[in-house]
């Protein structure tokens, strides 16, 4: 059986630099997967070329067997892609629980019934609100919240998208370290009780070694290692990228 | 929650109930006056959708006025359609010209994309002036009155007759505004708004949206041109100026860019705060509407509207809570 997300010789250019140069890694479905690197290795790049924000110079993005570079972004959420991001992008003067709602768009029954037809929505919303224990906040002006909790506010919109692939982008950046236990929760809880396969960017390593089952490591734009949590920590490479060679 | 409800149900029926027998009670020049506040309602309500929810500049909507004024007397004079065929047309016209308008808005962003649309503002008025044969030049056009239907003949003038269908039209508008936007569409317009990546990101189409919302707009625009040019009995090139474009993105200001009501209070605002100014000071108008405008922006930044509901809304959750308490 084939992996739910193949990448195959990314490579992409700014200019003259080269963010991302023949990258090609596997996303098994139902893993949980880490993208690592030192800053400016090129992870959110990934993300962004998967999600299509990012048009790569070359390669191949698969996801389930379907060509995503043949895709406009929008339509991704629709085929059940979901993602959070680095620096917190929410609906700044929408309430919490309709910026979770705008992670049903693409859920609601067509027709006239999207006119109205809001109950869905809001039902659904609201149990991925409870279901990361947010409900409180749902009629709060989301930009009134802490960082913290607008990170999970994030994660509701994502699940309310139903995603088959979570990419979440730094989730545990900016969190207290309670907050980041308690992530480590949240990510298992949510790839069991979704059957969502995840991937995430993250530098807290404690975080990436306790949750992920499959880590991939960039540095450079270039893949350097790629394997079980335990032997990427032990790959020669990997240690060399992180703390410099003498 | 429900309580909301209701209090919003109880004031459109306070105001449904006002708009009906204010006539009776106003002389007839008022009634004529709250005409055009419902026009101005109405092509305002097309700047909250635009402006309010979905983030995009456009301080040209006066040309769209002038194509629903424009459309109504050409169908009228030259094809003779009547009233009730030429607003839909009117708006249908405007409507897909705001489509037009709308894909070039793709390319353009904030200050770009108001000045493209303060460029169509100062075109209108000379591009009227040119197509003589069509618009009759400077001259203008003469729009035939709208007289009432027969058992109300005699009944009620046709002032007040223009002002019940124009207030019956705003009302069907802002009814469906106000459910189109507080659904799956407002929130996607309101999303794009906010943080267009990850609108993105959840689906929606920004393209296909931001297109949509400036056709809705102009044809908005489109049927309170109309009216206006009815209840005025002719268009002219010089009425659709730059001045028009601008009472309106500033009445829409003023009254609450993005909530309806601040729509209809940037009629009333865009309809008597000129009347206003002009008797504060007759000798220099504008210079007093230029400081009221001031003001404004000073003390109540998110419009009256917002100001209003600033204020009732800590009253009424103060209420609320006392209920959910005892």
């Amino acid at each position: 059986m084939p992996a739910l997300l193949e990448i195959r010789d990314l490579s992409i250019r700014f200019g003259g630099i080269a963010a991302l140069s023949d990258v090609s890694f596997d996303i098994e479905e139902g893993h949980v997967a880490g993208l690592i690197g030192p800053n400016g290795a090129g992870k959110t790049t990934c993300f962004n070329c998967i999600t299509r924000l990012y048009q790569p110079t070359s390669g191949r993005l698969a996801f389930a067997g379907d060509d995503l570079l043949r895709h406009a972004p929008h339509e991704l959420a629709g085929k059940r892609i979901a993602r959070t991001f680095q620096n917190v992008a929410l609906f700044d003067r929408l309430s919490t629980l309709d910026n979770v709602m705008v992670g049903y768009h693409v859920r609601y029954a067509r027709g006239a019934a999207r006119l109205r037809s809001d109950d869905g929505g809001r039902r659904a919303a609201l149990e991925a609100l409870d279901y990361l224990g947010l409900g409180e906040h749902a009629n709060r002006p989301v930009r009134s919240l802490p960082f913290g909790t607008r990170k999970m506010v994030e994660l509701a919109r994502a699940l309310v998208a139903r995603p088959r692939l979570l990419l979440l982008d730094e989730p545990a950046s900016g969190l207290t370290t309670a907050e980041v236990a308690a992530l480590a929760d949240v990510v298992k809880r949510i790839a069991a009780d979704y059957s969502a396969t995840i991937v995430m960017v993250e530098h807290h390593m404690q975080l990436v070694m306790n949750v992920c089952d499959h880590v991939i490591v960039l540095a450079s734009g270039r893949k350097i290692a790629d394997g079980p949590p335990e032997a990427v920590q032990r790959d020669k490479g990997v240690i060399e990228a992180y703390l410099g060679t003498a | 929650m429900s309580g909301m409800r209701v209090n919003k149900y109880w004031s459109v029926a306070v105001l449904a109930l006002l708009v009906l027998v204010l006539p009776r009670f106003v002389p007839s020049y008022a009634a004529f006056e709250l005409t055009f506040v419902g026009a101005y309602a109405i092509g305002i309500l097309g700047l909250v959708i635009l402006t309010g929810t979905n983030g995009q500049i456009s301080l040209g909507h006066g040309a769209f006025f002038g194509i629903g004024g424009y459309a109504v007397a050409i169908l009228a004079q030259k094809l003779g359609v009547p009233f009730w065929a030429s607003v839909p047309l009117a708006a249908i016209v405007s409507g897909i010209l705001g489509l037009g308008l709308g894909l070039v808005a793709l390319r353009l962003e904030g200050v770009y994309l108001a000045l493209a649309t303060f460029a169509l503002a100062v075109a209108t008025p000379s591009t009227l002036k040119h197509f003589k044969s069509l618009t009759g030049g400077s001259q203008g056009l003469a729009v035939p009155s709208l007289s009432p239907p027969g058992p109300l003949h005699g009944v009620i003038t046709s002032e007040q007759w223009l002002y019940y269908v124009t207030w019956v039209i705003a009302g069907a508008l802002f009814l469906l505004t106000s459910i189109a936007l507080g659904g799956r569409l407002g929130r996607a317009l309101r999303a794009i708004r906010d943080n267009e990546v990850a609108a993105i990101s959840f689906g929606v189409n920004p393209q296909r949206y931001k297109t949509f919302a400036f056709g809705w707009s102009a044809a908005y625009a489109g049927i309170a041109g109309a009216i206006v040019a009815i209840a005025t009995g002719f268009v002219s090139p010089d009425t659709y100026t730059v001045a028009l474009s601008l009472a309106l993105v500033t009445g829409a200001v003023l009254g609450g860019i993005d909530t309806l009501w601040g729509a209809l209070l940037g009629g009333v605002i865009v309809e008597f705060l000129p009347l206003l100014v002009q008797k504060i000071n007759p000798a220099a108008p504008s210079v007093v509407y230029g400081i009221a405008l001031v003001l404004f922006m000073i003390f109540l930044p998110g419009g009256i509207a917002r100001s209003i509901q600033a204020v009732i809304h800590p009253l009424r959750l103060r209420r609320e809570i006392h209920h959910a308490r005892s």
